[in-house]
């Protein structure tokens, strides 16, 4: 490794002065961006999809993941695959709408057809091809180079090389079982995606994902919302704690006042909801015992697996993901997760608890992205202006939810993978 | 059919809620639905009249959270629409599909354009409207946006009312 990278010190961290600062020049840089799809994207595993998005063989999405063109596919077997949308001939994509169900892609432009495994079945004209061309390596539809799924929740990585996606996602695991296990009959993504984009940098939506400080300022107006109809609070204090998870990964766990469909009653959801929910939370402790029932139902996570997935277990569930497009521009993608077999009711609740808050529409997303929006806008300045400041809580043994020790965790990781070092200086 | 409104009626009445619209006379805009009027504006990869009690929409407003909605945008602290931005509401295409009795089933063309902070975002779509007609003239009993592109993914957010 060379003595000096161009991406030294971007995070400087100064444990005698508890200061943990970040360079603005890391959301405003093409050439910092050209390094991260190459040192994080094409490294890490990435989320694709949850594999309740293809309940029958056949069934089939097409999206667009980290810069790649990928088909998440349930083949004829029942298998799940992640193919590469590129004709092998010509490279055109195979499959041009977003879902479906189907028996196989035709490519339209010369005719080619494939499983929904990318095995090539087809070739017109295929006597012009030397034999045994259909079946040789350059006639399949490509698959990722690595694909995974960890209790419903499918990734993809570039690199070949890259350890499993459990050992990737390390204690990230525990937080995505007390999501995976609210249901004996699974967890499904709801019909319907949230797809939007923000004028900002994609790191910044990580922190803001599970940014417990921001509440009182930037949601003032949720916070009135919860208070102006009294029977949509329980009187319970923000209270909790972030833990930094390894790899990058991060949580902040801790009490809320809102309803929560698994299982924090609400008085507003009445006394048959109220039913509802005890028996959802008795059949959790007859599974899981009283105390891991007592945190699925009554604690709320903000969970981010780096790089770019969002899993906020709160008034609903979130499943959030996004892509730099620019330094100042990112898409995102979020869905709803729910129990399989919920009842209508609390299926209503729960998208409704998601719209108060959640999505671009919702009563406090808009702040947030106008809040990212306006970093990005004060980041014009940044040759005279530099730095972040991640300090909260730092002198605290355990942080709390409020503090910064979640983003420390993330910037920590993304610096070390950005193959620089960080920074020890005092602050300027 | 069993009105005697016209076209030029909804019209009218279309313009005047756009008009409301824009000049951020939200409380009045509110007045303009019944007591239960409701507000939808569904993702854009479901079907356009999906149900949003089992769908995930952009907005599902029933008349207590349209009021709460109005009552936030009218807030210093609405930060998403503080200062407020510029908009023009564009109302094209008018049609009465059906009547029933006193409610009037109505679609129309919006072209709704939103600048702030030195951008211009557009939105484009179709209204479908469930009006009542009653002795105030016509109110909103249902409005549901559906917009004609893929996701929000130039507009990034939907802080005004479409």
């Amino acid at each position: 490794m060379p003595d000096h990278s161009p991406y030294d010190s971007l995070v400087v961290e100064t444990r005698a002065q508890s200061s943990f600062r970040v360079a603005r020049q890391v959301f405003v840089d093409d050439g910092i961006l050209a390094a991260e799809r190459e040192r994080i994207f094409e490294r890490c595993w990435i989320y694709l999809g949850h594999e309740s998005e293809l309940p029958r063989k056949g069934d089939f999405v097409s999206r667009r993941v980290a810069g790649r063109e990928v088909i998440f596919t349930r083949d004829t077997k029942g298998a799940l695959n992640a193919l590469l949308n590129a004709c092998p001939h010509r490279g055109a994509r195979v499959c041009r709408e977003r879902q479906g169900n189907a028996k196989s892609f035709q490519c339209f432009y010369h005719g080619w057809i494939f499983g929904l495994d990318g095995a090539c079945r087809d070739i017109p004209g295929g006597e012009s091809y030397p034999a045994g061309f259909k079946e040789s390596a350059e006639a399949q539809l490509p698959t990722v180079p690595r694909f995974g799924v960890y209790r419903g929740f499918a990734f993809v990585c570039f690199d070949k090389g890259a350890i499993s996606l459990e050992d990737y996602l390390g204690n990230a695991k525990e937080y995505l079982d007390l999501v995976a296990d609210q249901s004996e009959a699974g967890m499904v993504i709801v019909g319907g995606t949230q797809e939007y984009s923000i004028q900002a940098n994609w790191k910044l939506l990580c922190e803001n994902s599970y940014d417990g400080y921001h509440a009182a300022t930037n949601h003032a107006t949720y916070l009135d919302y919860l208070k102006d109809r009294g029977d949509n609070l329980v009187p319970i204090a923000l209270t909790g704690t972030a833990r930094d998870l390894g790899n990058g990964h991060a949580v902040v766990e801790y009490r809320a006042p809102w309803g929560r469909p698994v299982a924090q009653w609400i008085p507003a959801w009445g006394e048959d909801g109220k039913r509802e929910l005890d028996d959802i939370y008795q059949r959790l402790v007859a599974r899981f015992g009283e105390a891991k029932a007592e945190r699925m139902t009554h604690t709320n996570r903000n969970l981010v697996i780096f790089p770019n997935l969002v899993v906020n277990d709160i008034m609903a569930i979130t499943i959030r993901t996004f892509y730099p497009v620019s330094p100042g521009n990112m898409v995102v993608n979020a869905w709803a997760l729910a129990p399989a077999d919920e009842t209508e009711a609390r299926r209503r609740d729960r998208l409704f608890n998601f719209l108060e808050f959640l999505g671009p529409g919702g009563f406090a997303t808009p702040d947030d992205i106008e809040a990212l929006e306006q970093c990005q806008h004060g980041y014009a300045n940044n040759k005279e202006a530099g730095w972040n400041n991640l300090s909260k809580g730092m002198g605290r043994d355990v942080p709390a939810y409020d503090d910064e020790a979640q983003m420390r965790a993330y910037w920590t990781e993304w610096q070390r993978r950005m193959g620089g070092r960080m920074g020890e200086g005092a602050a300027a | 059919m069993s009105t005697t409104l016209s076209r030029l009626d909804v019209e009218d009445f279309l313009f005047l809620e756009a008009d409301l619209l824009d000049e951020w006379r939200l409380p009045e805009w509110l007045a303009l639905f019944t007591p239960d009027g409701r507000y939808y504006v569904p993702s854009t990869d479901v079907a356009p009249h999906a149900a949003p009690t089992d769908n995930l929409f952009y907005v599902a407003d029933d008349h207590y959270r349209l009021e709460q909605r109005v009552k936030r945008l009218m807030k210093r602290t609405a930060h998403a629409e503080f200062p407020h931005s510029k908009t023009r509401h564009t109302i094209s295409n008018v049609r009465i599909r059906a009547v029933q009795g006193t409610v009037l089933e109505v679609s129309s063309a919006f072209i709704t354009y939103r600048s702030n902070h030195g951008r211009t975002d557009v939105y484009v779509g179709t209204g479908y409207y469930e009006l009542l007609q009653g002795e105030q003239g016509l109110r909103i009993q249902e409005k549901r946006a559906v917009l004609a592109s893929e996701g929000l993914r130039s507009q990034s957010r939907l802080s005004i009312i479409l």
